[in-house]
């Protein structure tokens, strides 16, 4: 097990005035056995940092560190790492056994050792039937533990994951998450997981790193992402629907944004007389309603600026057109500078 | 399209019938020819039932024991020189085109894209356009009346390597950076992944390469001039005496025969792979 360290990474493809450059410098440190996801939306460059880490990518500038090791120059195979791929990438002739001990075989392990590590990370996946078969006789969760146990056999010091789940369906997506979870706790091994779904995101690290454009926008704990984003694009980016962001609503001047949570918006009721004592309130004009089981959405129009409010079915539907007035507490908003994007104390 | 109506099958089926009757019948005439005497065969009109030396000339054929005016060579000795032949060139050719995809798909160098552009121009320039250059320099090399000059000049092959560039460019990359990851050297690789997964491919382009080296005649009958070394195609052909002199015509077609017969069982037996490696994507 090890650390990783990232220093001032860059990446640029093609040369000279042609190039295009992915990754700006960004830097990070993650400890000896934590979980880390990357996340960002597409093309921010998320895949790419990981395919450096793994060495399946040159580094163009910036040094990465894995344990003690420098690894810039490492092939990947020197690096003691495991990757888990998007589509798997199981050698689709060589049966489960062999596709798992197809790298110790390599590292010249004794076949004893082979055996037992094959057979304990099969038990521990429940492959422990499927030994014989070949990839295409299974089904796509099963390849995917399949794509894990060969991470997991070469007992690596950092596991890599290249959004390992998007193949899978909702149900096994769920399911699985919950397996890596638990793998982790027992194994312990530093992992770097990347992913463009921010509920998988949340769901599993123990940090974050948010990317956008080839920038870090923040890393921290889920918690630390969700409830102080670093800078309007971490408060658009993470939470579903996505925190709601004001330019020109009562409370924003000139030189700030407002962000404020759609839990975090209230609906007033009628029978509640008296101004807000401890908040903001704003006038809105409903235009959209979503029920989505326990909660309802409701999508409003604070003047032009378009709100999610997040309500509880048991409350009383708001009308089609009708007027509400919204209300929030202080403490829940968030703000932020209009020309820089980041977060204001 | 599916047409369920009586009539339109009768009529596909005499027209099937017609195609195997246009296809079967020179073949069966020439099995025919192969059982009767020589008198027997140029009678007009020739027979067309089966005769009674069917044992008697092929054995003849075979072994090569009699005088005629034409070649009178065993021809057992000239299907053996045609098999190693033709498995030399379908395997030389496997052996050397996979290697050169190989290259040329994974590995970067200098004028990689010149490279396989060149490969690709030697499709236009087949043995019959530099039939001159190329009989001079296996000659020069010594090499006339050996397997070597049957073989080596028609061993490079575009079209399988073509078709190996192709294949190899289907391939996930994922797969070659999980390999990579799993620590195999380009070799490595080769050996493991790749040769496994064009297993398919290799079949049907041998039941290509096999054919076409079997039924190799201009080269051969350039470089060979020692009865010793006769493929059965030229063998046919030198039996076949000229001018007045009298044909061995029923020891011809037997030969004919004969030489049909190993095509027609690589074809049989492989044509199962040889489909599944046209068709099949197993990735």
């Amino acid at each position: 097990m090890a650390a990783i360290e990232l220093n001032n990474l860059v990446k640029r493809y093609g040369l000279g005035a042609r190039a295009v450059q992915v990754l700006h410098g960004v830097s990070a440190e993650i400890h000896d056995g934590e979980f880390v996801v990357l996340v960002g939306p597409s093309g921010c460059g998320k895949s790419t940092l990981l395919r450096m880490v793994a060495g399946l990518e040159d580094i163009t500038e910036g040094s990465i560190r894995i344990g003690k090791k420098i690894v810039n120059d490492l092939e990947p195979a020197e690096r003691d790492i495991a990757m888990v791929f998007q589509n798997y990438a199981l050698y689709p002739h060589m049966s489960v056994f062999d596709n798992m001990a197809y790298g110790l075989k390599i590292a010249k392990v004794s076949i004893e050792d082979i055996k037992k590590r094959v057979h304990a990370a099969a038990s521990a996946l429940e492959l422990s039937h499927l030994l014989e078969r070949k990839p295409r006789e299974l089904s796509g969760g099963q390849r995917q533990r399949v794509a894990m146990g060969r991470a997991i056999v070469r007992q690596p010091q950092v596991f890599l994951f290249d959004e390992p789940l998007s193949n899978l369906d909702a149900k096994l997506r769920a399911h699985t998450r919950l397996e890596i979870q638990k793998l982790h706790r027992e194994l312990g091994t530093t992992s770097l997981f990347v992913t463009h779904d921010q509920v998988e995101a949340m769901t599993l690290a123990q940090r974050m790193l948010v990317m956008n454009e080839g920038r870090l926008q923040q890393f921290g704990t889920p918690e630390e992402v969700y409830n102080r984003p670093a800078n309007t694009f971490v408060a658009g980016f993470i939470g579903a629907p996505p925190m709601n962001l004001l330019r020109d609503a009562n409370g924003t001047d000139s030189e700030t944004i407002l962000g404020i949570r759609p839990e975090h918006l209230h609906i007033k009721n009628a029978s509640q007389s008296g101004g807000v004592i401890d908040g903001y309130s704003w006038v809105a004009q409903v235009y959209a309603l979503e029920m989505l089981g326990a909660e309802r959405l409701v999508y409003a129009r604070i003047g032009q600026e378009e709100v999610v409010v997040r309500t509880d079915v048991a409350s009383e539907v708001p009308a089609i057109g009708g007027t509400l007035e919204l209300i929030a507490n202080h403490h829940q908003l968030h703000w932020f500078d209009k020309k820089t994007g980041l977060r204001q104390k | 399209m599916i047409e369920r109506n009586r009539f339109l099958d009768w009529v596909s089926h005499g027209v099937l019938l017609l195609g195997v009757a246009v296809v079967a019948f020179p073949v069966y005439v020439t099995f025919v020819a192969s059982t009767h005497t020589m008198q027997e065969v140029v009678q007009v009109p020739m027979p067309l039932l089966p005769g009674e030396h069917f044992l008697e000339n092929y054995a003849s054929a075979l072994l090569g024991d009699r005088n005629g005016s034409g070649s009178t060579a065993s021809v057992a000795r000239m299907m053996g020189v045609s098999l190693v032949c033709a498995l030399l060139i379908a395997f030389g050719k496997i052996a050397i085109s996979l290697l050169s995809a190989f290259a040329i798909v994974y590995f970067k160098f200098p004028f990689r894209m010149a490279v396989f552009w060149m490969i690709f121009v030697t499709l236009m320039l087949p043995v019959e356009v530099r039939i001159g250059p190329t009989y001079k320099v296996v000659s020069d090399l010594g090499m006339l009346n050996s397997f070597a000059g049957l073989t080596l000049p028609l061993i490079a092959s575009a079209t399988a390597t073509f078709l190996f560039r192709q294949f190899f460019m289907t391939v996930p990359d994922e797969l070659v950076e999980a390999a990579r990851i799993d620590g195999a050297g380009p070799m490595r690789f080769f050996k493991d992944v790749l040769v496994p997964l064009s297993v398919t491919s290799m079949a049907a382009l041998f039941v290509i390469q096999f054919i076409y080296g079997w039924n190799q005649y201009l080269w051969p009958l350039l470089v060979t001039t020692n009865e010793n070394m006769y493929p059965v195609v030229i063998g046919i052909k030198r039996m076949i005496s000229g001018g007045d002199a009298q044909t061995e015509w029923n020891i011809v077609m037997a030969t004919a025969m004969l030489a049909m017969v190993p095509p027609a069982m690589v074809v049989i037996g492989m044509q199962k792979w040889f489909v599944k490696g046209l068709v099949d994507t197993e990735k």
